[in-house]
């Protein structure tokens, strides 16, 4: 059984923060396959179409036929520890921090054998499942997990380490008017979080959940506007040094494309929002949470997006809006690999239509809060980096992983006419 | 003779025997502005991006770019910003004849009905009350209904409610009187429109909007320090910027006060 965490003390004011550290990078072209599965949390093997041989580790050619025919498909990871180690010192400075470290060899029951990370609750030459996730390099690592569930599993600190789980971290949801705002609070704060912090513009315009949320235990309101760069300075002057995980949910939505609209003025409102808004909030918080993923048990770890899956391809019902989730994608890329050296990891989270007043005249299935709440929980939990929330976006993202050609012809049909 | 008015009103502003009262409140990313229902384009609230402060963006120097709606802040109403005044000659601000910009301005005070009553209408039984005291309103006034809103702050200056925002106005026939019967150059508020927070409601809907540019008359709004106008006598200065086909303009708004 893991040893529960322990909420962090009080920071010593005297004591330096500590500088992040990471674990090696380098990794063949053929092992960011894995990386990239690991992003969003799958365990995927090359496998091979000619001779459907499984492998591991990822190689150019199959190792049985020499084929360079390789897929990267969703695989089984299910095995039995064949042996165990544990490591007690290292020339790699990440792991002289963080040691002992548990690693052993794992015999897959679909044939590979990999060497991985073991959970603390993994038992001798026990039955086990791999998981495959990011560590703070962006790098996939493979972690062996006891079959059963054990008490407090999560927070095993080999665990822990390539996670971005809320328990006693300090949040911040940018926007307060945002009918997803309640629950995400609840559900971070039933998560374990130790404070929320929710942005509010415009406190002179009343909105509906603004009574629950100024009473809300371990919620605290603050003024932040996403379009006002004063406003957005000065909460990250106030808070920034104590933000863990940052949310922003804020987002500026209008139906309509091109042409239907005929001005400017929403996609203007929209860009300000959707792609400036979130490069101001990483301009004026970014540094700070990279500088602190090192800092103990709420060190600083993550960075969600709410993105439209029509970010992939455009919907034109919701033209413009699509294009200002394509900009923000794009961003939200280079944010990541600007976050990368320090491991603060960003995740982005694509719905589909959202249960609120812009996709009422859709029809369902739509992206209920709490749903978008369970799923971004889960995601931090998890520690990954993309994430498709409801029917919509999975299938969305389904056919854009199929082929984008087909998908944005399929989005974009105008309908039988004369 | 004029040049010696002038000469004397300088040197009068010199020793404060003359007063000049800034009407305007600041330009703050966080000021108010008029809400309408949100599939309509909304007034954009004032912005402010550093360009460089002193720093590798530009060593000597320090700058932002603004940006902001017309209608945003203390602002001028021209004519052509309400359908009444589309077709009105000189109905934009850069078109506006610039004596219009300065003149005598009256000040109806509706403080304490409006302390009392979030919803109090400037009436014209309460404009001819005020005409007992202080005499007929001249013609080429401006007309400023003090109600101390700019005192408000926070979700009161609106005082948004679910069926709209709720803050004092003229009624329909107040607005009409101040045109048809006193030929008013413009009327002006303090509160975040020349009409009531209800005043969609009247016939027409926003009549002082409706009225006011329809006669080609002038509107301000968001004003600040009415409490420090004299019911009568002040002179007011409103130049809205030059902006082509403007239909309204942030401004600063002063009036001079002759003290004793």
């Amino acid at each position: 059984m893991s040893k529960p965490l322990q909420a962090p003390p009080k920071k010593n004011p005297q004591k330096r923060t500590v500088s992040p550290t990471r674990p090696p990078e380098s990794r063949s072209r053929a092992s960011l396959g894995l990386s990239a599965a690991a992003a969003e949390g799958r365990f995927a093997l090359q496998h091979c179409t000619e001779c459907s041989a499984i492998q591991y580790p990822p190689r150019d050619a199959c190792c049985a036929c020499l084929s360079t025919a390789l897929r990267w498909l969703n695989t089984d990871a299910k095995g039995s520890i064949l042996a165990e180690t544990t490591v007690r010192t290292s020339t790699k400075l990440y792991f002289r921090e963080r040691s002992p470290w548990r690693t052993g060899t794992v015999k897959l029951d679909c044939g590979p054998v990999i060497i991985c990370h073991l959970h603390g609750d993994c038992e001798q030459q026990g039955r086990v499942e791999l998981i495959n996730r990011l560590d703070r390099s962006g790098q996939a690592v493979l972690l062996a997990l006891p079959q059963t569930r054990k008490p407090n599993m999560e927070d095993d600190p080999q665990l822990r380490a390539i996670t971005s789980d809320p328990k006693h971290r300090r949040i911040l949801i940018t926007d307060a008017r945002n009918p997803n705002t309640v629950a995400l609070a609840n559900a971070l704060s039933n998560a374990g979080a130790a404070l929320i912090f929710v942005g509010e513009s415009e406190s002179w315009r009343p909105y509906p959940a603004q009574a629950e949320l100024a009473n809300m235990t371990g919620v605290e309101v603050l003024p932040l506007d996403v379009t006002d760069t004063s406003s957005v300075d000065k909460l990250a002057g106030e808070i920034g040094g104590k933000t863990d995980i940052l949310i922003n949910n804020a987002r500026f939505i209008r139906p309509g494309g091109v042409l239907e609209r005929g001005d400017t003025t929403f996609a203007r409102n929209e860009m300000e929002v959707n792609y400036l808004g979130l490069m101001r909030l990483a301009q004026a918080f970014g540094p700070a949470m990279r500088s602190r993923t090192a800092d103990g048990v709420n060190a600083a770890v993550a960075w969600v997006n709410v993105l439209s899956v029509h970010a992939l391809s455009n919907l034109p019902a919701f033209g413009c809006f699509s294009a200002s989730n394509a900009a923000a994608r794009s961003l939200a890329q280079s944010l990541r690999a600007e976050f990368r050296s320090s491991g603060l990891r960003v995740m982005n989270v694509y719905v589909g239509p959202t249960e609120d007043d812009w996709h009422q005249p859709l029809p369902p299935p739509k992206v209920l809060p709490q749903n978008l709440a369970r799923t971004m929980v889960q995601g931090l939990r998890d520690g990954l980096e993309e994430m498709y929330c409801g029917d919509v976006a999975k299938d969305v993202y389904e056919r854009f992983r199929d082929n984008p050609n087909v998908l944005e012809r399929e989005s974009t049909l105008a309908g039988e006419g004369a | 003779m004029s040049q010696a008015l002038l000469t004397e009103l300088a040197a009068k502003i010199a020793t404060g025997t003359i007063r000049v009262v800034d009407l305007t409140h600041t330009l703050d990313p966080d000021f108010p502005v008029i809400i309408l229902p949100p599939e309509f384009g909304q007034c954009a609230r004032f912005r402010m991006e550093e360009v460089s402060a002193y720093d590798h963006r530009g060593p000597a120097w320090k700058w932002h770019n603004i940006s902001m709606s017309e209608h945003t802040g203390t602002h001028f109403d021209a004519p052509a910003h309400w359908i009444s005044g589309r077709d009105l000659p000189k109905n934009s601000v850069d078109e506006i004849d610039p004596e219009n910009f300065v003149g005598p301005v009256v000040v109806i005070d509706c403080s304490e009905g409006a302390a009392a009553n979030a919803d109090f209408e400037l009436t014209p039984k309460i404009i001819a009350a005020w005409e007992q005291q202080h005499g007929s309103i001249p013609p080429q006034s401006w007309v400023l209904m003090r109600t101390d809103w700019s005192k408000k702050s926070g979700a009161d200056y609106l005082n948004m409610h679910d069926d709209g925002p709720h803050s004092p106005g003229p009624t329909p026939d107040a607005v009409q009187f101040l045109i048809d019967q006193r030929n008013i150059r413009g009327f002006g508020t303090e509160t975040v429109g020349t009409d009531a927070g209800q005043g969609s409601h009247y016939v027409p809907p926003y009549p002082a909007h409706y009225y006011l540019h329809g006669a080609g008359k002038y509107g301000l709004q968001c004003l600040n320090n009415l409490d420090q106008l004299p019911a009568t006598g002040a002179f007011l200065m409103a130049m809205p910027l030059k902006i082509k086909n403007g239909t309204g303009s942030p401004l600063r708004v002063m009036a001079m006060v002759a003290e004793g």
